[in-house]
């Protein structure tokens, strides 16, 4: 079947796909206002606090893109927020909400240096692809687990992947200090919930000699790609955006709803999987180490990446960017507080600021722009359909009972 | 009607970035400016710091040639530079050495997460400091994979006992089982009920090595006393510690202690039910004024003292330096408005000086 | 095991489960609240924290914890203002808006703790306050009539909102927009002014949630809730809209939290499995779920901001 006649089938018109363009399109037009609005803010409270406000701005842009060691940083900071968000960007895409993103990071870390340790002698070519396979299986089974509750037994996926999120940090910190724990003195014989030193043959090779930048940020912008063509260059991609537009009028033209969803959650904890490898196989220490937080290890990328991927408009490529963007965010503000003595916090407030701004401002525009369409033709004023995040009609939810 | 403009524009702007980035960093392959990175003048306390250039400017230092002799330190701890704990038990001997040895310190604090982290050391590392205190067990992992690359830089870390056999690695770590000895036998006498309330985080690390000390403390006054330590599993949630102090003190337990920087809510529960605590790392006496009989206080200025004259000595690492009650790096801190048993206090004093001494052996 | 089930030590583990539960149920009613109308609400973990600490710097100011609880639940107020704003006058895509908001509830709480406190001093709880009569009863006076006042407010607001969804004109109207928004809408019900005041009424309940967590440990740190909020939330799912059923949720979770406190201190659970034990609240939850196999089904509008047609 063909997208134009699945299309037709699914009822999605031409003014749709214009809309989602138009959704796009708008963005830019919102999300620099927000960002000026958020900025203004930001200054405002900076100047409350006693700080310098274009010392703080100038601090803050250095640190994530003055220079190729900034960039580098800033890159290595995306590159987590990337797969979540083309993660979350798969499961929005089949309307189930994924906030089990920081518990799927922390099983794919586990599962890719339990990996590494029990193989630590295969060919580094060998060695790095399987432990990246081995954290989106880890991932994978994490994002499972949720996608079988809500097809199977309808456990809402809300509260199925924050209860995960919960179970995930103890089995960390229980396997981290026990089943693989560093028995060596350097971790003075096991009071340092850590593993042992990585096989040099797992450890992602640096790029670019002086900077950070190592293999796995060309392999997340490769996955992100990889998504792209997923979702909207196959069969099964469309399975996914259909289901997510109706479940029942998927399920009427013959679509398995259920397998769908539990797949594109499999798919998406696979993506956060990969990133909990990542953060292992590409960090400094060259071991995995928790400090007993999920934060510890993941910087909250499991929330953050839903932010990204909104902000990449739900399509993998834009998510590159969008990922970049916020990366070089939580790198400056680092360097912000250095600066200022201004707490980074201030960061993760106006990141909220901005989020709660740009999806205001887009039903705005959205407003204003039905309206210049209204005069064209009545059938093109249909509203854009935003992505829900919850089953969009009472046939839908009961739809695979 | 596939080919959208913005689809094509959105494949290849990614290519583009990548070439970008890639370029931009190939471009000058050495590590950037000390501009771009943290500037080193927030001063410990980067609360009360003014202005980012006035702590550094040399033209402030009474010398005309400061530069000789300013040694350049980076702090990077895992909470707060004010957390009546771990942190701020380092910042207060750094702030205690700034005049002696004419420092120039900047401090990251709340780095818990530890990637970030780990970023921060190596920014720090290009920035011409001259020692970089990674003040957590969790970025010894770190310093191991760092400190060759820098071999110019001096890297303490902590607390821990592995210099990893590095030049430029110094460790220090404490025996705080030792002051968790001298309390936990302290706690043995004062509890009627012979039944002890131990709170930690998880069972690792500095907290579990108090832990172990206060209940080999407590048995070695009283052998049959209940000493079971409650790990809640996290070290941030204030409530868990809550809980987990109430449900001691339901099981008649009747003196209470704890580790963590989420024990406050430990603290908080000692306090309405009035019950004597104990505390670690930095004095708590300012949390529960009339209910805080001692804590083990950290002072690490003695061996911050002895890495500093090391490095002015042109020697960047290679030993292991352990805070002890004897060398004073711990002390135990009583609080002035409990009203301690003569007996108790002396019980405690004898213990300290045998454990100064040697004559007292402390399990490990 | 037999130390477990000594009166006492029962007593005191049901009573601290109840208080430990009290902030889930005050935030997940809230929650109800809203999402009856059609509305989800995912800030309210950012709401709880900026509310705590609105509590907390009251209390450590004016030493006045009436003040204080009434500047949280004011706190939840204005951020009820505003999510309404967002997510019902502008239309705003629920979840992602509510992430902003819990995003900025974080790292504004956690800016105003450090630069206006920074070290972390305590503040006096609200004392326990035993109910004549009821209090004397012995074994369940222990357990349920020796709390804080905003215990009893949490448990005394789950008939009072289940009466009024289900037996008030307004709770037939809140019902009506989170299910068929149209259709109220034709009868001549305003879908903004339900959604509205649901969204200030719930965010009030979150700000109550921020002070009885605050008042329950007496500090304020960065990221005090721990994602209570988020829990919350799922609470509601786990209630199924249901204010008896999601304030059975809130008790189970806490309650199972505070046992296996209770058997670690008593050495039932080794040292060993110590943090798996502690993995006992989120597997039985769900758990529960799994077994319970409700069918019940979400409000139809749901999620969904709602804009007339033609």
């Amino acid at each position: 079947m063909s997208d134009r006649e699945a299309d037709r089938l699914m009822g999605v018109t031409v003014a749709d796909r214009r809309a989602d363009l138009g959704r796009f399109l708008l963005s830019w037009f919102a999300i620099p206002s927000a960002l000026v609005v958020a900025l203004l803010l930001g200054a405002v409270m900076m100047l409350v606090l006693g700080a310098n406000p274009v010392t703080g701005y100038v601090a803050l842009l250095n640190g994530a893109f003055g220079g190729s060691y900034a960039l580098s940083s800033t890159a290595i900071q995306a590159v987590p927020l990337l797969l979540v968000g083309v993660g979350i960007c798969i499961a929005f895409r089949a309307n189930v909400f994924n906030i089990g993103g920081e518990g799927q990071i922390a099983m794919g870390g586990l599962a890719g240096a339990a990996t590494a340790l029990a193989l630590p002698d295969l060919p580094s070519f060998v060695l790095i692809p399987l432990v990246l396979l081995a954290g989106a299986g880890g991932g994978a089974i994490w994002g499972a687990i949720p996608g079988i509750f809500k097809a199977k037994y309808n456990v809402n996926e809300i509260l199925s992947t924050i209860m995960l999120n919960l179970v995930a940090v103890q089995v960390m910190n229980f396997l981290l200090a026990g089943p693989m724990v560093d028995q060596s003195p350097d971790s003075v014989g096991g009071l340092i919930p850590e593993t042992k030193l990585l096989s040099p043959n797992s450890q992602l090779p640096i790029l670019v000699p002086g900077t950070q930048l190592h293999l796995g940020v060309p392999i997340a912008v490769l996955v992100a790609v990889c998504v792209y063509v997923l979702l909207w260059r196959t069969s099964f991609g469309f399975q996914i955006r259909s289901v997510g537009l109706s479940r029942s009028a998927s399920a009427y033209a013959g679509m398995p709803v259920k397998r769908t969803i539990t797949m594109a959650m499999t798919l998406s904890g696979a993506m956060c999987g990969i990133a909990g490898a990542i953060l292992v196989f590409g960090s400094i220490s060259h071991r995995m180490v928790t400090d007993g937080s999920l934060t510890g290890f993941t910087g909250s990328a499991g929330f953050n990446g839903i932010v990204v991927a909104l902000f990449g408009g739900l399509n993998p490529l834009w998510t590159i960017f969008s990922a970049f963007f916020f990366g070089g965010l939580i790198v400056g503000g680092s360097a912000l507080q250095v600066a200022t003595g201004v707490p980074s916090d201030l960061v993760t407030a106006l990141s909220g600021i901005v989020v709660v701004l740009v999806v205001s401002l887009e039903y705005l525009r959205r407003r204003a722009r039905a309206r210049t369409i209204t005069l064209a033709g009545p059938r093109a004023a249909r509203p854009p359909r935003p992505p829900h995040t919850n089953a969009p009609s009472t046939a839908d939810a009961r739809g695979d009972e | 009607m596939h080919r959208h403009p913005d689809r094509k524009l959105a494949l290849i702007l990614p290519a583009v970035l990548v070439a970008l980035v890639a370029a931009s960093c190939g471009g000058s392959s050495t590590p950037a400016p000390a501009s771009t990175a943290p500037s080193p003048s927030a001063a410990a306390a980067p609360s009360t710091a003014p202005s980012p250039s006035a702590a550094a400017a040399p033209s402030t230092a009474p010398s005309p040639s400061p530069a000789a002799t300013t040694i350049k330190v980076a702090l990077v701890a895992p909470s707060a530079v004010n957390d009546l704990a771990f942190t701020q038990s380092m910042v207060e001997a750094l702030n205690s050495l700034k005049g002696k040895y004419n420092l120039e310190i900047a401090v990251s604090d709340n780095q818990f997460v530890v990637a970030t982290a780990a970023n921060v050391i190596q920014t720090y590392a290009t920035q011409g400091f001259n020692l970089i205190i990674a003040h957590g067990s969790q970025y010894g992992s770190t310093i191991q994979q760092l400190a060759p690359k820098f071999p110019n830089v001096s890297f303490a870390w902590g607390t821990a006992g592995s210099t990893y056999d590095l030049p430029n690695v110094f460790a220090y770590q404490v025996n705080s089982n030792e002051g968790g000895y001298v309390q936990g036998a302290m706690a043995a006498m004062l509890s009627k009920s012979k039944v002890l309330g131990v709170i930690g985080p998880i069972a690792v690390g500095d907290a579990k090595l108090y832990v172990d000390g206060f209940c080999a403390g407590a048995k070695s006054v009283a052998s049959s006393i209940s000493c079971i330590p409650v790990y809640t599993g996290s070290f941030s949630d204030v409530s868990l510690m809550s809980a987990a102090a109430t449900t001691f003190v339901a099981n008649k337990a009747d003196v209470l202690t704890g580790t963590a920087q989420a024990v406050v809510g430990a603290i908080g529960v000692a306090k309405t039910n009035n019950l004597p605590w104990f505390g670690t790392q930095w004095t708590q006496v300012s949390l529960a004024q009339s209910n805080v009989v001692s804590s083990q206080v950290y002072d690490w200025s003695p061996i911050v003292g002895e890495i500093l004259t090391d490095i002015q000595g042109g020697k960047l690492g290679g030993t292991t330096f352990t805070a002890t009650l004897a060398n004073g790096g711990a002390k135990i801190d009583f609080n002035p408005g409990f009203n301690l048993p003569a007996e108790v206090k002396a019980k405690a004093d004898s213990l300290i000086k045998g454990i100064t001494d040697g004559s007292v052996k402390v399990p490990q | 095991m037999n130390q477990f089930f000594t009166v006492d030590v029962l007593t005191v583990t049901i009573a601290s489960g109840i208080a430990l539960a009290t902030p889930f149920l005050l935030a997940a009613l809230g929650e109800t609240i809203g999402q009856r109308s059609g509305v989800i609400n995912l800030g309210v973990d950012g709401i709880m924290l900026l509310a705590a600490f609105a509590t907390y710097y009251t209390a450590l100011k004016t030493g006045n914890l009436l003040l204080a609880v009434l500047a949280g639940a004011a706190t939840g107020t204005v951020m009820g203002v505003v999510t309404a704003l967002v997510s019902v006058t502008l239309k705003a895509e629920q979840g992602i808006s509510g992430i902003g908001v819990y995003l900025f509830g974080l790292g504004f709480s956690a800016l105003l703790f450090q630069k206006l406190v920074g070290t972390p001093l305590p503040i006096a709880t609200l004392p326990p306050v035993g109910i004549p009569l009821l209090e004397g009863i012995p074994v369940i006076g222990g357990m349920f009539f020796r709390q804080s006042l905003l215990v009893y407010l949490a448990f005394l607001l789950v008939p009072v909102v289940s009466f009024v969804l289900n037996r008030t004109t307004y709770g037939l109207k809140i019902r009506a927009v989170g299910e068929n928004p149209a259709a109220a809408d034709s009868l001549g019900v305003s879908v903004a002014r339900i959604r509205w005041s649901t969204l200030i009424i719930g965010s009030t309940f979150s700000g109550l949630a921020g002070a009885s967590l605050l008042m329950y440990g007496g500090i304020f740190q960065v990221n005090l809730t721990q994602a209570e909020g988020f829990i919350a939330v799922a609470l509601v799912y786990f209630g199924a809209w249901r204010p008896v059923g999601v304030m059975g949720g809130a008790l189970l979770y806490g309650l199972v939290g505070v046992v296996i406190l209770t058997w670690k201190s008593l050495g039932i659970i080794p040292l060993n499995a110590s943090d798996l034990a502690a993995t006992a609240p989120a597997v039985i939850t769900v758990l529960a779920l799994l077994f319970l196999a409700r069918r019940f089904r979400q409000p139809a509008a749901l999620g969904r901001p709602y804009e007339r047609e033609g």
